[in-house]
Formats: structure tokens, sequence, C-alpha cells
């Protein structure tokens, strides 16, 4: 399957072998009426395997989801069968309402609607903190 | 600064400037006495802490201001279920500053995100309290006259003990700051902060579970409580609790200028003998702890 098999719409590249079904679910792709490919196992230069979304429709990603979940990522935006723009996601700098904090001493275990937000405090470990508690996401 | 919730809030300008304030409270009284009439200081404490809260009362109250609040969150809509968010838009109706203690880690800044008046944090969980940083900041500035090229010895709790983080971190910014950590096993500092502010900051540290063994190179011994409440089996708390108690023989090789420290309340760490020792300095401790609350306040509410 190639890219420009859809005329107009997102794919996402890159993504690690296996985890296409995952960002499927986490990005509610299922709620779309357009077109939806998964292909996994592609065959990829760079990663040897990997996973590619195909959405028949120009939608707004959540990149700092994507960032999160894999920052070797690649978006490309596809318009009349061209690839118009290519964005390269990276770890977020905050991320809200993905991951929910565990410690249960956190103020997010018992205040009505408070959004479980995680700040990055270190890129090269890829270390995430709770904003409120500063526990530590354990991945 | 709007408000305080954590000790990495202030710059190291603003916490000098803090200490030059308390300072000259001391030595001024009367020249604040009357700087907060009419204002009224919000005392939330959502989980009893009987000496924070009548050391932030008594701050206010010797500024001219006034104080309402309450002591336990049974007594407050938080039995009724009302959310921290809308308890501190309610309380900003009454008050001018707030300060807040609650049992979950977090709160305060939940707090200070929904406030329209400055919100300072007396403490939350096992995370916070600040207050208590600058307390110990303006004891060893006062009793040492500076707040660089100084050796601390840390003891007892320094894997729970809030105090000692806090008071780590805003000691490494100070030139020449060495560590001493002295803990059993089971209670040592926990690897991000030898990670994350130590290491990251070059602070030289050594660890030891022997009181006495370095106790003759000490400026400042800070000692803390086991405190039971972090402990999930008792039977790790009776065992490490009666670990180290500083007594006078102890002491025996310590610096003639030591200062010991501690938070309080202490239990049995410290043993009553030493109260009486000039190195002894941890009821000034709590007197200094309410004029750097004053200055807190002043500072909060923009009053020269």
């Amino acid at each position: 399957m190639n890219i420009d098999s859809i005329r107009n719409g997102i794919v996402i590249d890159h993504i690690k072998a296996k985890k296409g079904l995952e960002i499927y679910d986490i990005l509610n792709l299922g709620k779309l009426d357009c077109s939806v490919a998964v292909i996994t196992n592609a065959r990829s230069k760079k990663l040897g395997k990997k996973d590619i979304i195909k959405i028949d429709k120009n939608i707004d990603i959540n990149l700092d989801i994507l960032g999160y979940l894999d920052p070797n990522i690649t978006i490309n935006i596809i318009k009349d069968n061209n690839i118009i723009k290519k964005y390269h996601v990276e770890l977020p700098g905050e991320i809200v309402d993905i991951i929910k904090c565990k410690n249960p001493r956190c103020i997010t275990s018992i205040e009505q609607e408070l959004k479980h937000v995680f700040v990055l405090t270190d890129k090269d470990k890829k270390q995430y903190r709770c904003k409120y508690c500063e526990t530590l996401h354990e991945n | 600064m709007k408000n305080l919730i954590d000790i990495k809030d202030l710059s190291v300008e603003e916490i000098d400037e803090l200490i030059k304030v308390a300072k000259d409270i001391m030595q001024n009284p009367e020249k604040y006495s009357e700087k907060c009439k009419y204002k009224k200081l919000a005392t939330l404490f959502f989980e009893p802490s009987t000496r924070t809260r009548l050391s932030f009362e008594a701050a206010m109250m010797e500024l001219g201001g006034n104080v309402l609040g309450f002591s336990e969150a049974s007594s407050s809509s938080t039995a009724k279920g009302e959310s921290v968010s809308d308890t501190i838009r309610v309380v900003g109706c009454y008050s001018d500053i707030i300060a807040m203690r609650h049992p979950k880690e977090g709160a305060p800044l939940v707090a200070s995100m929904k406030s329209t008046v400055p919100i300072i944090n007396a403490g939350d969980g096992g995370h916070n309290h600040p207050t208590q940083t600058l307390t110990d900041l303006l004891t060893i500035a006062c009793e040492k006259n500076r707040l660089d090229n100084l050796t601390l010895g840390l003891c007892g709790d320094l894997k729970f003990g809030r105090t000692v983080h806090s008071l780590i971190t805003a000691m490494s910014r100070y030139k020449n700051i060495k560590f001493v950590l002295i803990s059993p096993e089971e209670l040592k500092i926990p690897e991000y902060v030898k990670e994350e502010i130590l290491d990251k900051n070059h602070i030289e540290y050594k660890e030891t579970d022997d009181i006495e063994k370095y106790i003759n190179e000490l400026d400042i011994l800070y000692m803390t409580r086991v405190q039971k409440e972090r402990f999930f089996n008792e039977e790790d708390y009776l065992r490490l609790k009666d670990y180290y108690i500083l007594n006078k023989s102890k002491l025996e090789n310590a610096k003639k200028d030591l200062t010991i420290l501690h938070p309080l309340p202490r239990v049995n760490e410290i043993s009553t003998e030493v109260d009486d020792d000039e190195r002894a300095c941890y009821f000034k401790q709590v007197m200094y702890g309410k004029y750097i609350r004053m200055a807190l306040i002043l500072k909060l509410l923009n009053i020269k």
C-alpha cells in the first residue's frame, strides 16, 4: 500500500511495529465516519518493521499524545494525492489526561474533574512527573 | 510572587529579601505591628497541625491583622464533599490571604490555580512544606550569619522527611555547601534526590549510618523524627524509631559552635539533656518560624 493511495487525509507513519492498534484506540479513530486503515508489520528501511495508520480525512491529531507514545512517529498531511506537510513529533513538555497519577496521596485522587497533568522533567530519560504531587510516572 | 507552593518558587534573591525583612521585624517589632490592620488571614487546616497553624496565626496577629479558619477537615465543608477548588473560591471572598494545609499532595497548587487571593502551602502530605524550609533558612542565617560555606548533617528519616528534601533543595543553591546524610539503610535519602539535586549541582556529600562518625565536621546538625504516619507497617516503625537518639555523649566531639536544629515535634530523638546545651537551637527555630511567616505575609500582600 502506498501513501498516495489516499487523496486527502493523514498518514501516521513510522509507528513502532505492533503499536498501531494501540494508537488507533487512543486517538479514538474508531469513532470517525471515514475509512481508516491500520497497516501492521510494513517493511521499513529505518525500523525493519513498522505500523502505519491512514486516515481518509483531514482531522485534528493530538500530537502530544503521539509524541509521548512514540517520538519516532512522523505525520504526513495529504492533499490532492500530494504530501503537503510532514511533522516529526517530539516529547511534549506537558501531557494532559493521557496517563493517570497512581499516587493515592495525590490531590487528583479526590478532586472532582481535575485534569491529570504530567510534566516532562528529564528529556533524556523520558521522565514525566505529576504536576501536583511530582510522583514519577513509571511506564 | 503571588503564592508560595514550593520552596523552588522562590529565587535566592527573594529568599534573601524575606530573611532581611524577618530580621528587621525581629529588631523593630513595633514598626510592623499595624502593617496588616484590617487584613484577614484564613488558616485552612484540612488536617491538624497545631504548631504550624499557631505560628501563622501569631504572625498575622503581630502584624495587626485578624485570623479565621478551621483546624480539621471535619469542621469544614470538605466533610460534605466540597472540592478544594470550591472551598478556596468561597474562602477567598472572606479573606485577603490563605495558609492551607492538606493531606493530599498538590492540593495547595490546585487551590492557587483557582484562588483570587495569595495561597501559602502550610504542608501538603509528604510533599512540600516551604515555610518550614524558610524557617530553617532564617535560623541558619541568624545563627551562623551566612548561608554558604557550611557542612550540614541531616539525621534520621531522610527517606520520607519532606523537610530534609526541601532543605537540601534550598541549601544546594548556596556556595560551598556539604552534606553528611545520616540514616539507617531503610530510611536513606531517595536516589532521585541524590541524582536530581546533589549530583546535578555537584554538591559534596557523604552517607553514613553512624551519627558520631563525622560529627566533628558539622556546622549544622538537623535532626528529624521518624514519623509513624509514613509507615505502612508498624513493625518497621517500632524497629527504626529509636535508631538515633542525640545525647550529650554523642556531642562530645562536635564543634563548639555547632547548631542543632529539629523541625519539631520531637519524640525522643533528642534527649532532653541536650536542651540546655548552648548549641541546641530548635526552640529558637520555632520563634524564627513566626518571623519568617510575618515577612512572607507582607511580601504576598505586597505591603512594604
